[in-house]
């Protein structure tokens, strides 16, 4: 008789489309483990992503990204409500140049072919008094309103804790190291550790097409493209209400404007194809492209608004599709998920599990925790919620970080909830984002660390190992 | 605290001192070096001794001090807000003195290329990492711009065991004092590379090495190190002001480094103590 194996699902990549899978199969009797290769979620591709939920007009609205991208928009708002994370909607601008109108009506019959509600043409005289910081040289513009900014990580901390709560269980720093099929499932080796599981999942964005290889199945080949996004100072204020978009073009959807969840302007990507799938460097070329590129659309913005930058890889494959399938039996390739992958990934979720529905009996969860809290934000709130919380705890009395006006308790929650690094504190608080970038709180943040999570200074690292800040065997003694 | 002493020393009463870490004495209790108190109290101290003097002159006086007392907002009519371990209170006063000091200009502001990995630091995070925690940020050092606290830290990572191997400076002069060059490079063989621009930072984790060039003779050079200090200069810290959209007067008043950038203690604590007299 077959032995039935322990797992049933495993999903390699802990990134958008991990965290939505796992996020999406919690709410079904299974058991499913999440494995993760760097220190923390969202590590990956995920976190330098631009946080622009589409309204999925930009794609072919023949193709199935379109399709997921528009259903992926609706779960976004629902979610954002169960899941507590902010969900901004800022409405999306495609702007036109003279001789461009022509271009702009193409757009908007593919969305109304996609059902996107509320697609509107705008002309010069709406666009000035909306959108005052858009060059006058702008004719029209197409508006999408129900285009929107979330914060990637934020949404898969809310995600992966979810999933967690229903039994979900996640490991980081568990790179998968082989795959192969056996008798009772397939056999998942990490770096510590070995699974047996029915299906698996490969949404391990740049390394997917080595993790099919792994398993001796062939995919499509993951080609890196480089994008440099640069953060503007929030005294610049929000240049625009929209995310300002130009016309895109074939390959990418040109360098934009956008306005982020917290307050800041971001603009950018550039994109560029690439070899190693390792650079995350910033150029002075990528800056001049993207400033040179924006000052066309929106003529005030300044190269010293800058305050930080930072690159993204997108996982691209040849054709312009997301490749989703179930190759062999029980294992399934979510692989080439770029742009519009963010929005998207809720609905992958969704169409894998009723790929998975065909195969198997689904059934819901007993139990089931459809709700997660958010870690309270000192900043966000009203004077008498905020002597509660201290009356509570009085951690949340003592600011650590000061430009962010973030709490001791906030940092120590963002710990019991898995923050194992700085950048995942940073990600799940805000804290070391403001305008002194670290500087007055990082130490403070990792005196923090040392005590609730029991390591010396040089174990605790900024993004994982390798990334320590204090060089082992330099804790000076006589101190 | 010298402003405090000086409206005290004015014969002004019900004074409150506000301070956000758990003692007072701010940046100077991480500046464990020499080169304080020359002027003021005519002998030489280092920052902490200087700050202790501070702290006696204050505790003798009628001044209410509240450490661990974080001011995250004020209003034109003089109101402030802080929060604490007992909550949230809101206080107003006929005065209000800004001795909050400035932050340090970073990596970011000067979107320096390359990657960004740990291993890069402003000078002013080093030296509370070595003075405050005890704890080395690196072996092998870059220290870019040629600032005060960048020419101490230069100093202090070198008697701490690790090689700092260079500061470079993009501009033709020295940014900070005389005496820090002579007594904190060249007394320990640290070179210091004038007209020398950082163009990228390299490594993927931690840092690994950096490029830089000449910019006299535009020869470029990559210097293998884990560790870049910035000392690229000082911002005085007037947000508080600068998100409530107030400017300074009517009984609000910004002093020291938050006013303008000083050289001396000695000068900030003199301007606070005669701002101080004058609000009684």
């Amino acid at each position: 008789m077959r032995e039935r194996p322990e797992t049933d699902i495993v999903i390699i990549g802990g990134g958008i489309v991990g965290a939505s899978l796992a996020y999406e199969l919690a709410k079904y009797q299974l058991k499913v483990v999440l494995l993760e290769k760097e220190a923390e979620l969202s590590f990956g591709v995920s976190k330098s992503n631009s946080g622009i939920v589409h309204t999925g007009f930009q794609d072919d609205p023949s193709s199935l990204k379109a399709r997921l991208a528009v259903r992926g928009n609706q779960l976004y708002r629902e979610m954002a409500r169960l899941l507590d994370f902010p969900f901004i909607p800022t409405g999306e601008l495609v702007v036109a140049f003279p001789g461009e109108r022509e271009a702009l009506e193409q757009i908007k019959e593919n969305g109304e072919r996609l059902g996107i509600p509320g697609l509107e043409m705008v002309d010069g005289k709406w666009i000035r008094v909306h959108e005052p910081n858009l060059s006058s040289e702008i004719e029209c513009a197409l508006l999408g309103p129900t285009a929107a900014v979330i914060n990637p990580y934020e949404v898969i901390y809310a995600m992966a804790e979810n999933a967690a709560s229903n039994g979900v269980k996640t490991y980081c720093d568990s790179e998968v190291i082989s795959i192969t099929r056996g008798s009772d499932g397939w056999k998942v080796k990490t770096s510590n550790s070995e699974y047996t599981t029915r299906y698996v999942m490969n949404a391990a964005g740049l390394s997917a097409d080595a993790i099919s290889q792994m398993a001796g199945i062939r995919a499509p080949r993951i080609i890196p493209w480089k994008g440099e996004e640069f953060i503007l100072d929030r005294h610049a204020d929000r240049l625009t209400k929209n995310i300002i978009f130009p016309i895109p073009r074939k390959e990418t959807k040109g360098i934009l404007v956008i306005p982020t969840v917290d307050g800041n302007t971001m603009i950018g990507p550039t994109s560029e194809e690439i070899d190693d799938k390792e650079d995350l460097t910033t150029s002075e070329a990528g800056k001049e492209k993207v400033l040179k590129s924006i000052k066309r659309i929106v003529p005030c913005v300044r190269e010293e608004q800058i305050i930080a930058s930072f690159a993204g890889l997108r996982p691209a494959i040849e054709e312009d599709e997301f490749y989703i399938r179930e190759e062999q039996d029980g294992f399934v390739n979510i692989v080439g998920i770029k742009s519009p992958g963010l929005t998207a990934a809720p609905a992958i979720a969704e169409y894998v599990v009723d790929m998975l529905a065909k195969k198997m009996r689904l059934s819901p969860r007993q139990g089931y925790i459809a709700t997660r809290r958010a870690i309270p934000r000192f900043r966000h709130l009203g004077s008498d919620e905020r002597n509660r919380l201290i009356k509570e705890d009085p951690g949340y009395g003592e600011v650590v970080c000061r430009c962010e006006l973030v709490t001791k308790s906030e940092i120590r929650e963002a710990i019991k909830r898995g923050a194992r690094t700085l950048d995942g504190i940073k990600f799940r608080t805000r804290s070391q984002m403001g305008r002194c970038h670290g500087a007055f709180c990082t130490m403070k943040i990792m005196a923090i660390m040392a005590e609730e999570l029991g390591v010396p200074y040089d174990r605790i690292t900024k993004r994982g190992r390798g990334s320590e800040l204090v060089r082992e065997g330099h804790e000076l003694q006589a101190l | 605290m010298a402003a405090a002493v000086g409206a005290a020393t004015g014969g002004l009463r019900r004074i409150l001192l506000l301070e956000r870490l758990p003692r007072l004495g701010g940046i100077l209790n991480q500046c464990i070096h020499l080169g304080f108190g020359l002027q003021y109290f005519k002998e030489e101290l280092t920052g902490t001794e200087y700050a202790a003097r501070y702290k006696q002159m204050v505790s003798e006086r009628d001044i209410e001090v509240r450490t661990s007392c974080f001011v995250h907002r004020i209003t034109p009519h003089r109101e402030i807000t802080f929060v604490c371990a007992d909550g949230e209170f809101a206080v107003s006063a006929e005065n209000i003195v800004m001795a909050t000091g400035c932050r340090e200009r970073t990596r970011e502001m000067l979107t320096v290329p390359g990657t960004r990995p740990a291993g890069i630091f402003t000078a002013g995070l080093a030296q509370e990492m070595v003075n405050i925690y005890g704890v080395m940020p690196g072996k092998e050092a870059v220290v870019i711009g040629s600032g005060d606290i960048g020419l101490i830290m230069a100093r202090r990572m070198t008697l701490e065991g690790a090689k700092v191997h260079a500061v470079l400076e993009i501009l033709d002069h020295l940014s900070g004092l005389i005496r820090n060059k002579v007594q904190c490079l060249d007394d320990f063989g640290i070179p210091l590379y004038l007209q020398h621009e950082l163009l990228e930072i390299m490594g993927k984790d931690r840092v690994e090495a950096i490029r830089y060039r000449n910019n006299q003779t535009g020869e470029e050079k990559v210097l293998a190190c884990d560790t870049v200090l910035f000392s690229v200069g000082l911002i005085p810290e007037q947000d508080l002001l600068i998100e409530a959209g107030i400017k300074p007067g009517n009984g609000i008043h910004l002093v020291g480094n938050a006013d303008y950038i000083h050289d001396y203690v000695d000068a900030v604590t003199r301007e606070a103590e005669k701002l101080g007299k004058s609000l009684t």
